[in-house]
């Protein structure tokens, strides 16, 4: 295997660990920032074949530069197809598509994920950008990962509004409120570690700790307590080829950092 | 059908699907012909105070700014926008005050380059108000509905979220399968209006790249106005129907801008202008910047062309040329901060 490089930053590494979690010959709903990054990470590296999709209609490009926007020409290059939303958020809806990849504000320990506003609705104290394509992504993909940032700010008891759909209220609660059967959240991947959702009752659940992160730094950035097993993984690091890819596909850093 | 679930949201643009075909039928001329007029006279003719609008385009992309400069420089009021992903129109038309009702699918962020401050301070002192919440789907889907002439659609999206309980969706029982089911409502906009690369006289529009939501948007709303970059014969048209994304027959005007997107990307033909979009980025963390930039690129040019020169010119307009078909990288000063 090759070997870790001596210096990452924590953006490399989330990158990284979130893009080695996409198989090839899979689909994926790709969000703004990271999320694509990973992706065209995965699609250099070990899934050549990973269809991507972005919510405005280009389907399977072979991205060149990370765009700015999920609706950038750069996300329809050397496409299979440059579509419509309508198109494309139909395919996810009928179950063409295997994940989705999303950002976060907020999130609680079902899953659900606030992105529209800190405070009251209609009296807020910040007001965010709203759901996007993301409660679409959120509610129509079998596996939906989550890349942000952790702390107790973020990882909170209840979310100030639920944006996205996770578990919602625990085991049951997607199908009753009648969003496409086994679907949901699949991973959250922070600067910290990288969390699944406990079968029996769909709470977080730490699955691996990044090099040098202990179990009580999970908890300490959290308000809600994550369910720790008794196994923890610890993640691989980024290798100097891997970091040499995320600044091709970013050369200016928007998303990775100088 | 038992309703399980009623959204709060504000329905905005809603019809009966009766009233809106009469209206279709009454006001919307099958008749080829010539729809050419300035963006001033467009804008005048056919965007009204309290009007309920949508752009084409998404967020950065092939958004018809000039007549959106027209908008704001003619001062129409109070009008309810489409934050069917609406970034930098959204906060420029809220900024100015034109823009006082939105519902939200997305809108006060402008992706990688960060939130907005207009937007954002204008629904947090309350000038701007949310009136109701979608999703990009749910948003695309109200226009779907809208060019079918059918009341609602429905989906399996927003179920069990806020996003569902702030909208104007309802939750039925589905008669078939017995699950709930969220039903969309359909959305006319008063007027939507598009940037695209070629259009004839009579309105038939082609777009280059993704439609986004272009296609069912432009055949939901009731007025349309298209800006382009370049007027082609009725010929090109016919040659290639298949490229046809907006015919004739829903359209209301035709205006030639060329670079009519600018500072949005134009697929294959030009970049985002990342300098101008960072100035405006800038200038708007206080009403008085903001005031500042609409002085200087709104109100203090008399049309499209002089706001071209003054961004820049030929020299900026070859540059964003050449970033978009990856002959040069792009500047953009919102980096430094990253």
């Amino acid at each position: 295997m090759a070997k870790p490089a001596k210096n990452y930053t924590p953006t490399e590494l989330l990158a990284c660990v979130a893009a080695k979690m996409l198989e090839d010959k899979k689909s994926v709903f790709v969000g703004t920032g990271l999320p694509m990054i990973a992706s065209m990470l995965a699609q250099r590296t070990h899934a050549p074949n990973l269809l991507i999709i972005f919510e405005a209609g280009g389907v399977g490009p072979q991205v060149p530069v990370l765009p700015i926007s999920v609706g950038d020409s750069r996300t329809f290059y050397k496409a299979v197809a440059a579509s419509s939303m309508h198109d494309v958020m139909s395919a996810g809806q009928a179950g063409h598509v295997d994940y989705g990849f999303l950002g976060a504000a907020m999130i609680d320990m079902y899953g659900n994920i606030n992105t529209t506003v800190i405070g009251e609705h209609d009296n807020p104290k910040v007001r965010l950008p709203g759901s996007g394509g993301a409660n679409d992504i959120g509610s129509f993909c079998p596996r939906t990962i989550i890349v942000m940032r952790q702390d107790k700010r973020r990882f909170v008891e209840k979310v100030d509004f639920i944006t996205t759909p996770g578990y919602l209220t625990g085991p049951g609660a997607r199908e009753e409120a009648g969003l496409p059967e086994g679907t949901g959240p699949y991973r959250v991947i922070t600067q910290l570690g990288v969390y699944g959702f406990d079968e029996e009752t769909k709470r977080l659940k730490l699955l691996a700790v990044h090099p040098g992160v202990t179990v009580e730094e999970i908890q300490e950035n959290s308000s809600f307590e994550i369910i720790v097993p008794e196994k923890v993984e610890i993640t691989q690091p980024p290798t100097e080829e891997e970091r040499r890819l995320l600044h091709e596909i970013d050369p200016t850093g928007m998303a990775i950092g100088k | 059908m038992e309703i399980l679930m009623e959204g709060e949201g504000e329905l905005l643009g809603w019809h009966d699907p009766d009233e809106n075909r009469k209206w279709v039928l009454e006001n919307k001329s099958r008749e080829l012909r010539d729809k050419r007029m300035s963006v001033k006279e467009a804008v005048e003719k056919f965007v009204h105070d309290g009007d309920y609008v949508a752009f084409g385009g998404f967020g950065h992309i092939r958004i018809a700014m000039a007549l959106i400069y027209e908008i704001i420089r003619q001062g129409k009021r109070n009008l309810a926008m489409a934050g069917k992903t609406a970034v930098h129109d959204i906060d420029i038309l809220i900024g100015a005050g034109s823009v006082t009702k939105v519902e939200v699918a997305y809108a006060f962020g402008h992706e990688l380059r960060g939130l907005s401050p207009a937007g954002r301070r204008a629904v947090e002192t309350g000038q701007c108000k949310v009136v109701a919440e979608i999703s990009n789907a749910g948003y695309q889907w109200r226009f779907l509905a809208g060019m079918m002439g059918v009341p609602f659609i429905p989906s399996r999206n927003m179920l069990g979220t806020d996003t569902l309980k702030k909208s104007a969706c309802k939750v039925v029982k589905d008669p078939w399968s017995g699950k709930p089911v969220c039903l969309i409502p359909a959305a006319y906009p008063d007027v939507a209006m598009f940037h695209v690369p070629r259009c004839d006289i009579y309105g038939n529009a082609q777009i280059d790249g993704i439609l986004i939501e272009d296609f069912e948007l432009a055949r939901a709303a009731r007025r349309v106005i298209i800006t382009t970059e370049e007027i082609i014969d009725n010929e090109v048209i016919r040659a290639k129907p298949y490229r046809t994304a907006i015919p004739f027959f829903v359209v209301d005007a035709v205006c030639e801008v060329p670079y009519g997107a600018h500072p949005t990307q134009m697929p294959y033909l030009y970049f985002f202008d990342e300098e101008h979009i960072g100035e405006w980025l800038g200038l708007s963390r206080t009403p008085e910047g903001t005031k500042e930039y609409l002085d200087k690129y709104v109100f203090g040019v008399k049309d499209f062309e002089e706001y071209l020169e003054l961004v820049g010119g030929i020299k900026k307009l070859n540059y964003l040329k050449r970033v978009e078909q990856f002959r040069e990288p792009m500047r953009a000063p919102w980096l430094k901060k990253k």
